[in-house]
């Protein structure tokens, strides 16, 4: 059975960053044409691109790493927790890296913009790394721990 | 300055997923972890930024180009094939190891952690050896090719 964890469960902040992450997609769909995948918009920065195609991917990345420092300015900063050793954090961002671009995609874009759009293919995509990232926990903390 | 306007939007993306606790990669693991005490907010952040992708991707579909006058760029592929299904169980594989994906990867950069910073570099790392890896088999393809 399932259990809740009503005391961490933050349903109203959750929506409401959600609600916000929306806005970033509409609007890059909407003002400049391109899908807010993350993966994507990173990992086209490591090879070959057309004129014209590098500075929005730069300037979309800058204000990813911006955000945290325009939100400690105005408001209180909440803290994040990386449990995760050294080398596990390696082993995860190249799984992370090279997946995502072999995939085509990571929770961004498949996960919101697939989904937003009604891709099949997304979904499918959605399903199988929620389903790799359950089972991943599920075996690191309770099958090994 | 047109510079300006996708530097603001990545500034929203990262406000939307500190705001939404996604850039605490302990919370992300509390949904992922569906044998523990579960924190189902990560399906909330979901649901928020579907509800107005929704909207805002049928706008865009009605449109050949942008508000600005850009084209607008839709993903064209339509196969489930082995590389999507690979591709997205090593990357969720990943994302369940340290609870961390490419946007609040980004995120944790700009919070000054050191880890988020190791991350990032492999992160990078595993994207390039990806781009290596496709070169190398296009380059194979093409000398394999005159012979068929």
């Amino acid at each position: 059975m399932i259990t809740i964890d009503w005391l961490h469960f933050t349903p109203a902040s959750a929506f409401a960053g959600g609600l916000l992450i929306g806005l970033a997609v509409a609007l890059l769909i909407l003002l400049e044409g391109r899908i807010a995948g993350i993966s994507g918009i990173v990992g086209g920065l490591l090879q070959p691109l057309r004129q014209g195609d590098v500075a929005w991917r730069l300037a979309f990345a800058l204000g990813l790493v911006a955000a945290p420092l325009l939100y400690r300015w105005l408001l209180i900063l909440p803290p994040s927790h990386i449990d995760a050793g050294w080398t596990t954090l390696v082993v995860a961002g190249l799984l992370v890296g090279f997946g995502s671009r072999l995939g085509s995609g990571c929770t961004s874009g498949h996960g919101v913009c697939g989904l937003s759009r009604l891709s099949p293919r997304s979904l499918v995509a959605t399903i199988v790394f929620m389903a790799a990232g359950f089972a991943t926990v599920f075996a690191a903390r309770h099958l090994f721990a | 300055m047109s510079i300006l306007i996708p530097l603001l939007i990545g500034l929203v993306f990262g406000c939307g997923l500190i705001v939404s606790g996604m850039s605490d990669p302990a919370k992300v693991l509390a949904f992922l972890d569906l044998a523990g005490d579960w924190d189902p907010s990560l399906a909330l952040v979901m649901a928020g930024a579907i509800a107005v992708g929704l909207v805002a991707f049928r706008l865009a579909g009605r449109r050949a180009t942008s508000l600005r006058g850009k084209p607008i760029q839709m993903p064209t592929a339509r196969q489930i094939d082995r590389r999507l299904l690979a591709g997205s169980t090593l990357f969720g594989v990943g994302w369940g190891l340290a609870g961390i994906c490419p946007g609040p990867a980004l995120v944790l950069l700009g919070t000054g952690a050191a880890k988020g910073f190791v991350f990032v570099l492999a992160m990078l790392a595993g994207m390039a050896i990806f781009t290596a890896s496709e070169r190398l088999s296009r380059a194979r393809q093409a000398k394999s090719a005159p012979d068929q």
